[in-house]
């Protein structure tokens, strides 16, 4: 679906260097990323502000031109292909509005039918299904200037597929929503991915998302991919460890001489201890049968790593 | 065909955004009526004093007049919306532009159309038919086309100017005050006898920028009236090749100028 190699772009900015003088200095955005998305996988793009990422997306949606390296979406070149491009994917962007601002959702909705010559039937018929999926009705003849931000990106999201595209790329869908609205849009979108196959290729500052809807993630960072990869994988790669809590039925020496385990904590006298241990080097049950044998347990429980350290340990990496 | 057909839906959809905020609307369709009008009243002012404005009379000067101001609004009307490309470019919202797919420069002629702008091209096109009414013009087929042609080519030659003078917004951010002294001020100029210039104008607006292309000529080959310059009277019948080739010139500056979009930073 998609196939990117060495893609790059630099962005001239000239600064002032004295009162009337000014140099040039090349910038860059992005520095020669290259991966693979196949059909009806679901990748989030991930990366700290001025990574890259828009950029990225840009160029593969035929906004802007690369300085480098070859890209092709549903074979074709962004750039060159723009207008044939546009008819077979869908963008969505958190911050922008492709809608009309005056004029009521449902006129918009009309109009795009025009602009990408949808045939009535089939755009009646996935009208029909995101409204029905995305609660449209309630605010269908309501003009978008008046919609609220949760309605509005429901709308520009049913924009963005009503003429069936077979990849759907958004960039921050979820940003500024309310908990409420971030999960219906993420159980619309994964319901979307399984049921018509729709690829999905999404940046997100939001790890939840990553978490509820992509089964791959790529990080990137100061324009280059520094991991790319299923998170669980990712999550073994970067933080092995994880971290066991033990409730002694009475208070306990430190625990010492358990193979691939350090203690992190000691609470109460030794009543609860926090131990971290490496997944490939233990595994829980077998430390925690270690761990009755010395002392009685009361309670037991297993912390995985938080995404958000996954991720932070990838951009300090 | 087909693609014609959905601009024409798009500017609709323009004209009913417009009509829901409609007192600003009928304020607006005036004033640019009024606008036009107040070159009019300049030029009934200069000829209270003279009689003869660089070798024409009152009649020849409003006939130049009326032309420009008919070609110019309908390039306003139709085109006149892409004077919203640097605020485009500097929000970054010419990307929702080029993620559409239609072509870039048409999308943007719809994007902001505005029909008060028809206002300008209705007090230019009164003054023409009082021009005509009055005028002792021989009228043969060939005049009337010529008298049909020289607005459209104007109109287009005007449209050109202002793609090209827009373009430079993709280099230079907020180059509208720019592109407005051109597009505004070529209006200015070519309502008046390429004449009254010194040479220096004079040459730009023949060649350069061909405005002298969107009335003067016409206009002396309508009245078969001997340029005081020497320029042959059947120069005229060049304002729509003039016009293509304008249009032409105008298409490839925008084409490179598109390539140089840079987005903004998300």
């Amino acid at each position: 679906m998609i196939e990117v190699s060495e893609l790059g772009r630099t962005f001239t900015v000239s600064r002032k260097a004295g009162r009337f003088k000014r140099t040039r200095a090349e910038v860059v955005a992005v520095g020669g990323v290259s991966f693979e998305v196949a059909a009806d996988e679901t990748v989030g793009y991930i990366g700290p502000n001025g990574a890259g990422k828009s950029t990225t997306i840009k160029m593969l949606t035929g906004i802007l031109v690369p300085t480098s390296g070859r890209v092709r979406v549903c074979g074709l070149d962004p750039s060159r292909q723009r207008a044939e491009l546009a008819r077979r994917i869908g963008v969505v962007f958190g911050q922008r509005s492709q809608l009309w601002w005056d004029l009521p959702l449902r006129e918009s909705f009309e109009l795009l039918r025009h602009i990408y010559r949808v045939p009535a039937g089939d755009h009646a018929k996935r009208l029909e299904e995101c409204t029905e999926l995305l609660g449209l009705q309630a605010f269908l003849d309501t003009p978008v200037r008046q919609l609220s931000l949760g309605q509005r990106m429901r709308g520009e999201v049913t924009a963005a597929l009503l003429h069936g595209p077979e990849l759907l790329v958004l960039d921050e869908p979820t940003i500024g929503l309310d908990l409420d609205s971030k999960e219906r849009l993420r159980e619309f979108l994964a319901e979307l991915n399984t049921s018509r196959g729709t690829t999905l290729l999404l940046t997100t500052h939001d790890l939840d998302d990553i978490e509820r809807l992509c089964r791959r993630m790529m990080v990137i960072d100061h324009g280059r991919v520094l991991a790319d990869g299923p998170l669980a994988e990712l999550r073994d790669e970067v933080t092995p460890e994880r971290l066991l809590v033990v409730d002694f039925e009475r208070p306990c020496d430190e625990l010492t001489g358990l193979p691939g385990v350090q203690t992190v904590k000691v609470e109460a006298n030794g009543l609860r201890q926090q131990l971290s241990f490496r997944r490939d080097a233990v595994t829980a049950a077998t430390l925690i049968t270690m761990i009755a044998e010395r002392s009685p347990v009361h309670d037991v429980s297993v912390i995985e790593p938080d995404i958000d350290d996954v991720v932070r340990q990838l951009y300090h990496r | 065909m087909v693609d014609l057909a959905v601009y024409g839906r798009l500017a609709r959809a323009q004209v009913r955004s417009q009509l829901s905020y409609r007192g600003s609307f009928a304020i607006n369709l005036v004033a640019q009526a009024l606008a036009q009008g107040s070159d009019l009243i300049v030029i009934l002012i200069v000829f209270g004093r003279v009689s003869s404005l660089g070798g024409f009379d009152f009649h020849a000067v409003l006939l130049f007049y009326a032309l420009s101001g008919l070609s110019f609004g309908l390039a306003d009307l139709s085109v006149g919306s892409i004077e919203r490309l640097p605020s485009y470019i500097r929000t970054g919202t010419f990307d929702i532009v080029l993620m559409r797919p239609l072509g870039t420069l048409t999308q943007l002629f719809v994007s902001d159309f505005q029909l008060r702008r028809i206002g300008r091209a209705l007090t230019a096109f009164g003054t023409l038919v009082y021009v005509l009414s009055t005028s002792d013009i021989h009228w043969t087929p060939a005049s009337a086309l010529l008298l049909v042609l020289t607005p459209l080519a104007g109109a287009t030659i005007f449209g050109s100017i202002f793609v090209a003078a827009n373009s430079v917004s993709f280099w230079l951010i907020d180059a509208q005050e720019l592109a407005n002294s051109v597009t505004y001020g070529g209006s200015y100029l070519t309502a008046y006898p390429v004449s009254v210039f010194g040479r220096a104008l004079r040459i730009l607006l023949a060649y350069v920028v061909p405005g002298a292309f969107v009335a003067y000529y016409p206009a002396l080959t309508l009245l078969d009236h001997p340029d005081p310059l020497g320029a042959p009277t059947w120069l005229g019948w060049l304002d729509t090749p003039v016009a293509l080739l304008t249009a032409t010139v105008a298409g490839l500056i925008w084409r490179t100028a598109v390539r140089h979009y840079r987005g903004t930073g998300s």
